[in-house]
């Protein structure tokens, strides 16, 4: 699961959960895998994330690799940042561990790099 | 009157389209269109039987531009004359303007000739050739078979009727060649060299025809929340846009379970929708597959995140209609057999389905992004208001694909026109008459035919039995896989689209 996907993603299909973002990361396994830079698709994301989730979760599980935090109101013509940003969302990640309900502490199974989002029929 | 002529000449292009998938030829024609934002005027007659349409085109540009993501469209053509004989046609054409044929009067040409529903020999092609060159059209350039500065084309239209074909041609047209449509895509993405497929896989000509209906754009992000193995998708990533898909089957995203191939009795770890993307050299587009319920819409952040939803629900024919959920009056897991335990699903309306489809769409596409489903459809029955509707979502098109007598299946666009406000209490899909009422549509679709089944066609049986055994639900159906299975008589594309099968029996017959 890309950090992109988890920037998408929240916990509050739970019963009682409100905000159920952004989902606690446990990863067992990280792969960091090329893919290919296309600044366009970035740029076109980047209003669509929350982005201070999206430094949260890379920082928690070590891969912020030099991601600002904040984001430079210049950003679609800061190429190095395009490229960083890439890189987080798009190249890292999470093949094996859990997202974490931040609210009730319910896991969700990632395996193989799929996250299991199905609810048992006792939570539905 | 000089004047006007020219003009309105200089747009009349010719598109050759493939006999097929009748009902979306216009249609998806219309949607290209609109993707690259050029003005067409489309003929209103959604059936049209004649393959050759006439279109006003602003220029050659967007005629490319067509060409370019049509999958239905063969060849597109600057028309130069048209006429119902030759002495007609001739007429048109020596009243061309002198710009056309100036301009491609001295490279080096070929004339080739296509008729639709007659075979004509090479004699005839060659004797209609000369006469044509024979003062009624003039190139002072060397005719070049295999590389022509400039290709034209003779086209010949002998009526739909393939009993009976008109005996002398009802309409010629003679234009020169711009562009081919994506026809080859269909080679190339054909599911019988797909490395990753399932019982309901759609073929690859539907699926461009799907991405061109949902108006995919490179850099745009495509769900499908019914996503399967992916098929899809792959249209979409094709056309440049970023995939994403869900699905309720653990299993089959897992590449785990029972294979759809022949002689092949489990998947393989590495069938899945990331290799299948990657074998078309497309894996850069690849998001993320999820398993998850299409119910359970808050997993996503309320945020319009998609630009076009690109989706066939099942119909629980071949693939059960399900969600997580019990009839039982209460259940508890227990914590340590919780992390294995495979959730009960109960079943999932089909009505209830794609209102919910509607409503996820509402939410989280983009303002203008499309939606884009089938609808199964029990002909008899059938009425728009079987549509289902969204005060968000504007139907753009609605095309039906025959599968027999009784079943078809309708591809349903829709565009979101308006942002979603969750507080208003009339922002919710409904049904205005619900087709699946009183029973699914599994019931009416094994609903015994009238006649008996030595008087059906055969393939109209089969494909019943086929349908049973795939879906594989109950006891009978179970039985019924294994002796199918054993005989090992289905071949590739026969088993992965049973639908293609029955709509190409359609087109035979």
């Amino acid at each position: 699961m890309k950090l992109l996907t988890h920037n998408m993603l929240t916990s509050s299909i739970i019963k009682g959960v409100k905000k159920g973002f952004p989902l606690g990361i446990a990863a067992t396994d990280i792969k960091v895998s090329e893919v290919d830079f296309n600044p366009d698709f970035i740029k076109k994301m980047i209003p669509k994330l929350e982005w201070s989730a999206i430094c949260e979760a890379a920082e928690s599980i070590g891969h912020l690799d030099g991601l600002p935090k904040e984001l430079a109101p210049d950003y679609e013509t800061d190429e190095d940042f395009l490229k960083k940003a890439h890189h987080v969302i798009m190249e890292v990640e999470i093949k094996e561990g859990d997202l974490i309900c931040p609210e009730t502490g319910r896991k969700f199974p990632i395996k193989n790099g799929i996250p299991n989002m199905l609810l048992k029929e006792d939570e539905v | 009157m000089a004047a006007p002529m020219v003009t309105c000449r200089k747009c009349r292009y010719l598109l050759h389209f493939a006999h097929e998938h009748l009902d979306f030829r216009l249609a998806e024609l219309k949607s290209v269109a609109g993707l690259f934002n050029i003005p067409v005027s489309v003929p209103t007659d959604s059936q049209l039987q004649n393959p050759f349409v006439v279109v006003d085109l602003p220029n050659e540009e967007a005629a490319r531009k067509i060409a370019s993501r049509t999958i239905l469209v063969k060849s597109l053509f600057e028309l130069w004359a048209k006429g119902s004989t030759y002495e007609e046609l001739f007429s048109d054409l020596r009243n061309l303007p002198k710009h056309f044929t100036e301009t491609y009067r001295n490279g080096s040409f070929c004339i080739r000739l296509t008729s639709f529903n007659k075979q004509l020999s090479m004699v005839e092609k060659i004797r209609r050739i000369e006469t044509l060159l024979d003062g009624n059209v003039a190139f002072d350039g060397k005719m070049n078979l295999k590389h022509p500065d400039n290709n034209f084309h003779l086209l010949e239209y002998y009526g739909a009727n393939q009993v009976e074909p008109s005996e002398h041609p009802i309409t010629i047209y003679f234009g020169r060649w711009i562009a081919d449509g994506q026809r080859e895509n269909i080679k190339t993405y054909h599911l019988q060299n797909r490395k990753f497929i399932g019982n309901t896989s759609m073929d690859a000509t539907l699926g461009f025809i799907m991405a061109n209906m949902g108006q995919v754009k490179p850099n745009s992000v495509v769900f499908d929340p019914f996503v399967g193995t992916g098929s899809l998708l792959i249209a979409g990533a094709h056309h440049g846009a970023y995939v994403m898909g869900t699905d309720i089957d653990y299993k089959l995203l897992h590449s785990r379970g029972r294979s759809s191939r022949t002689g092949q009795k489990w998947r393989r770890p590495d069938e899945n929708i990331y290799e299948n993307l990657r074998q078309y050299n497309l894996s850069h587009r690849f998001l993320d597959c999820l398993v998850a319920d299409a119910s359970q819409h808050s997993l996503w952040r309320q945020q319009p995140l998609f630009d076009a939803i690109v989706t066939d629900p099942p119909y629980g024919i071949r693939e059960a209609t399900n969600r997580v959920g019990t009839t039982k009056e209460s259940v508890k897991i227990s914590e340590d057999h919780k992390a294995d335990h495979v959730p009960s699903k109960v079943n999932y309306h089909l009505s209830d389905i794609l209102k919910d489809l509607l409503n996820f769409a509402a939410k989280y596409l983009t303002l203008h992004g499309r939606l884009t489903f089938w609808l199964p459809v029990y002909r008899p029955d059938y009425v728009d208001e079987h549509i289902p509707r969204h005060s968000c979502l504007h139907l753009v098109a609605n095309s039906e694909q025959i599968l027999n007598s009784k079943i078809s299946r309708r591809l349903v666009t829709m565009e979101k026109v308006k942002e979603f406000d969750g507080e208003l209490a009339d922002e919710s899909a409904t049904m205005p008459q619900d087709p699946y009422q009183g029973g699914t549509f599994r019931e009416k679709y094994f609903t015994p035919n009238s006649k008996a089944p030595h008087e059906r066609p055969r393939a109209a049986r089969t494909t019943a039995a086929r349908s049973a055994c795939l879906a594989g639900d109950t006891t009978d159906g179970r039985r019924h896989a294994k002796t199918m299975r054993s005989e090992k008589q289905d071949d590739l594309t026969k088993r992965t689209d049973v639908v293609s099968m029955a709509s190409s029996s359609v087109a035979d017959t």
